[in-house]
């Protein structure tokens, strides 16, 4: 309960430090402050030190598995704006509603780590996903930015709309907006235990997640969307809120797998084929690293998925994993990103020569996204595909699954090509000392995850 | 402990290598490092107690850091710390650009090879064996020649791909494992039924295979070899290629040896016709360069097919070769590397007459060209031999076909001799100068161990019987 209060009330307090603050890096620090207070209370909850307690009658649900889980979104916040709070700052004019605004996204989060029921979901959703249609569209004048937050909104909408059918349905079969419809189903009124009403439910319900997650055939939206947002809105939403949407997935679908039997192992080796398919295949062929990027999370996404098909302990831990070194790659490479005026790949043509620093720590993000060992990315894959053939017989995935994670090198090797091996003078904006020792920390940890994974899932169990 | 100090020392060194400002630093620090290193491998082969080294890494997954050293590990380990002197030896007088990350990626580079031949725990080889990989692809990208980018992004992603198929191989086998471990010894343990091993067998071998190369998975070799500098060539095919067969002693031989009998005369053929193939296209390049890793092609794949020619002969003389194969490939290297800085060409065609400008060099290719067609004397001729005895023990006609790529690597490399060294003297080679001090060293090093080792192979055999005899006592 702490982080959704917690948030809420910060979100407040950011959106009246501009009224106060007329210096855009007091309104930063302010942030910080905040997050690091927000980091704080979560942290005293997971560890049962200090927590309000308000009786939601069961709608919420606060385990250690899900507060740990937003303790990690939290905490790539707080690296997100630490890394690229300068370039928020610069995205637009009203600074401390941007901050107000991600506020309001982490209260979304805390609802989607803890929810407990079907309306919380919902709530949950809603309230992570408007901030962010305006984020989306945070340059005013910028036409590309306004036709993404539109976009956004829109296709928002339409899967709002899907999921709000499948939460109605399920309701109208069982009677109840618990997370568990197995459980709940009315079998004493002679109904059959999984009726059609539910199934229809249930599948409209994982149809709205895919298009959340933009896992395929629903991502559709996240490429525009990623492009055309502001670039340090992209690097929020492609990690932060995408992990959210991620556990909320897990989380729906933990208890309700079975009632789909055997066709949920189907439909998901269809959905993650698909998702690696897209992502990686048109990633290979973009030109701007930006849409690059926004075909690789959809990628990734293929990836996570895996957690839903396995649906073990592995699979948990393996989610946790990904998250933090998705996190962290992302948001350190977007970081970079930003800094490079020229967003295509002959934009980072000698960037090793100009910024080595930069192109260091980009060259370990790119390598843990593509998963090579000794980073953080290698052991997040690992536990994904272990879990994958923990749960048994389902090796042709495996391999499928390492097959689009060589190509997957081929693009994020591309930009590394570039940098390293071709010649050229990219221009960048101006590059402070701290912004580059707070790039070499996120790639050292980059690696440190990538030695020693244990140091990340030991809190977990702590 | 010195099996953590054979991986500690290249690493520490070539960090350090990168931190540095001057190039000459780097390149000494990196002589001294690679000469420490010889020192601790000649003192790992001299010790006949057991080496083994083992610290808890990754308890949650049943992952240790173990090392351990058999005869196998302790021979390819030797050949390692043995290659680096020479290799810093005879390109002393070279200049890069940028030396001190050149030297750094290639001490890291034999951080990582040490700890491939090292590893007694699964996740732990698989981590090594991507660590050898990266810093070579850095290598051949940054020194390597005109079209290079694309080349050795394409031997790159084979090889990732490789090794992503393993992992998926290596997942499979863990989760068979009694007590869900990485360890060597689990994996040995774990019972397999047939069909289970043939899973587990070609998504391992795939993996092996590129890594050789063997045909038809050798398209990345003969461009990265001829792109790579040199130097990093010389890794490649003395060293690295070794890491593919060295891991089918390891992992692949003694774990499913159900599919190995099922498969052992599929992967022969393919090693045969791969052999034949490169040696015939080898007869037909003009570039040095071109020719040496054709050349390499085919003394791998004899190897390849030795292994699994399921004979004690044939296992013994693939291990004795990939050692002699190593030492004696790099000493061609060094000779095409010394031609190419010196008279600005590789091609065959554009030189001829050296004998007369640089006498000392002829003699040692000579003496290298030799050793290349496994001539008796030569440390090659030994392996060879008890190779073909073993293929000869498994079938006849395989023999047969394998011997024809003798007659073939005859005729290549003394051809090339000829047209480099003999007739009379090209426009190109009229202005040679004989080769320098370091480089002769190093040249007359290996001629030394060629001779040596050619007339008294003993040591070599007596250190692989171990690892040999461990291969047959599980059948």
């Amino acid at each position: 309960m702490n982080a959704i209060i917690f948030s809420a009330v910060l979100g407040v307090v950011m959106m009246f430090s501009g009224i106060i603050l007329r210096n855009k890096s007091a309104v930063t620090t302010t942030a910080i402050v905040s997050l690091l207070v927000l980091l704080l209370a979560n942290l005293c909850n997971s560890y049962s030190v200090f927590s309000i307690n308000i009786d939601t009658h069961g709608l919420l649900h606060f385990n250690k598995f899900g507060l740990f889980f937003n303790s990690i979104l939290i905490a790539a916040t707080l690296l997100f704006v630490l890394l690229s709070g300068k370039d928020i700052e610069k995205a637009g004019a009203n600074v401390s509603d941007y901050y107000a605004l991600i506020f309001f996204v982490l209260c979304g989060t805390s609802i989607l780590t803890s929810f407990n029921g079907l309306l919380m979901l919902f709530l949950g959703i809603e309230i992570m996903t408007i901030p962010l249609y305006i984020l989306t569209g945070a340059e005013k004048r910028n036409l590309k930015s306004n036709e993404a937050s539109l976009k956004y909104f829109l296709m928002g909408c339409f899967s709002t709309g899907i999921m709000l059918m499948g939460i109605a349905l399920v309701y109208g079969a069982t009677g109840s907006f618990s997370l568990n419809v197995a459980a709940s189903s009315p079998a004493s009124a002679g109904m059959p235990a999984s009726s059609f009403l539910q199934m229809a439910g249930l599948i409209l319900l994982f149809v709205s997640m895919c298009f959340k997650v933009s896992a395929a055939p629903f991502h559709f939206w996240t490429p525009d969307v990623y492009d055309g947002a502001p670039s340090v809105f992209t690097s929020f939403m492609a990690t932060i809120v995408k992990a959210a949407g991620f556990f909320a997935f897990l989380n729906l679908f933990e208890s309700n797998a079975q009632l789909l039997g055997p066709t949920w192992k189907l439909l998901m080796s269809f959905v993650i084929i698909a998702t690696l398919l897209i992502g990686n295949i048109t990633a290979v062929f973009q030109q701007s690293i930006k849409r690059m990027m926004a075909y690789s999370s959809i990628a990734q996404a293929g990836f996570m998925l895996f957690a839903l098909y396995s649906f073990n302990d592995l699979a948990k831990e393996g989610i946790l994993l990904y998250a933090v070194a998705y996190c962290l790659a992302t948001i350190g490479f977007f970081a970079v990103l930003i800094k490079v005026k020229d967003y295509t790949f002959d934009g980072f043509n000698g960037l090793a020569k100009t910024q080595p620093v930069l192109a260091f720590s980009a060259t370990v993000f790119l390598m843990s996204l593509a998963g090579i060992p000794l980073t953080a990315g290698f052991f997040a894959k690992y536990y994904m595909l272990a879990s994958v053939v923990k749960s048994g017989g389902s090796l042709w995935i495996v391999v499928v699954a390492v097959l689009f994670a060589a190509i997957s090198v081929y693009y994020y090797f591309k930009v590394i090509q570039a940098m390293y091996f071709r010649e050229g003078e990219p221009e960048t904006l101006e590059i402070t000392g701290s912004f580059k020792t707070g790039l070499v920390l996120v790639a050292a940890a980059v690696i440190l995850v990538g030695v020693l994974p244990s140091i990340v899932l030991n809190w977990f169990y702590f | 402990m010195i099996a953590l100090l054979l991986i500690l020392i290249p690493l520490a060194a070539g960090l350090v290598s990168f931190a540095m400002k001057q190039g000459s630093a780097a390149k000494n620090l990196s002589l001294l490092a690679s000469v420490v290193t010889l020192a601790l491998a000649l003192a790992a082969v001299s010790t006949s107690s057991a080496i083994v080294y083992d610290v808890a890494w990754l308890n949650d997954l049943g992952s240790r850091f173990t090392l351990k050293m058999d005869g196998l590990s302790k021979l390819l380990a030797l050949l390692t710390a043995v290659s680096y002197p020479l290799i810093f030896a005879a390109v002393y007088n070279n200049e890069y650009k940028k030396p001190t990350s050149f030297y750094g990626l290639m001490l890291l580079a034999q951080a990582g090879l040490m700890g491939v031949f090292l590893a007694a725990d699964v996740l732990l080889f698989y981590f090594f064996w991507e660590l050898a990989l990266i810093p070579v692809y850095f290598l051949s990208s940054i020194w390597g020649g005109e079209k290079r980018i694309a080349v050795t992004f394409k031997f790159f992603v084979y090889t990732f791909l490789g090794s992503l198929l393993m992992l998926a191989g290596i997942l499979f086998v863990y989760f068979q494992t009694a007590s869900h471990s990485f360890a060597m010894d689990a994996f040995y343990q774990v019972k397999l039924s047939g069909a289970q091993q043939t899973v587990a067998f070609w998504l391992f071998f795939i993996a092996f295979a590129i890594k050789m190369p063997i045909f038809p998975l050798h398209t990345w070799q003969p461009d990265t070899y001829e792109q790579s500098p040199t130097a990093t060539t010389m890794i490649l095919s003395g060293v690295m290629v070794k890491m593919g067969l060295f891991a089918v002693v390891r992992w692949l031989l003694p774990l499913f040896p159900l599919a190995t009998e099922q498969f052992g005369d599929v992967v022969m053929i393919l090693s045969i016709i791969g052999m034949l193939y490169a040696s015939l296209i080898a007869i037909r390049q003009d570039d040095i360069k071109r020719l040496i890793a054709y050349s390499s092609i085919a003394h791998i794949g004899l190897m390849c097919a030795a292994l699994f020619s399921g004979s004690k002969s044939g296992a013994e003389g693939a291990m004795i070769q990939m050692f002699s194969h190593g030492i004696n490939v790099i000493g061609m290297w060094i000779i095409a590397d010394q031609i190419e800085q010196k008279l600005g060409t590789r091609k065959m065609s554009e030189l001829g007459g050296l004998a007369q400008k640089a006498p000392a060099m002829a003699i040692l290719l000579v003496v290298m060209a030799l050793a290349n067609i496994a001539l008796p004397l030569t440390n090659a001729f030994i392996g060879e031999f008890l190779m073909f005895s073993g293929i000869f023990q498994h079938s006849m006609w395989m023999a047969a076909a394998a011997g024809i790529s003798i007659i073939l690597a005859a005729v290549y490399t003394l051809n090339m001799v000829q047209k480099v060294i003999y007739g009379s003297l090209s426009t190109v080679s009229a202005n040679a100068a004989d080769i320098g001090g370091n480089v002769k060293l190093a040249l007359i090093v290996i001629a030394v161990v060629i001779i040596v080792f050619g007339v008294f192979p003993q040591p070599m055999i007596d250190l692989t019987k171990d690892t040999v005899a461990g291969l047959f006592v599980k059948k």
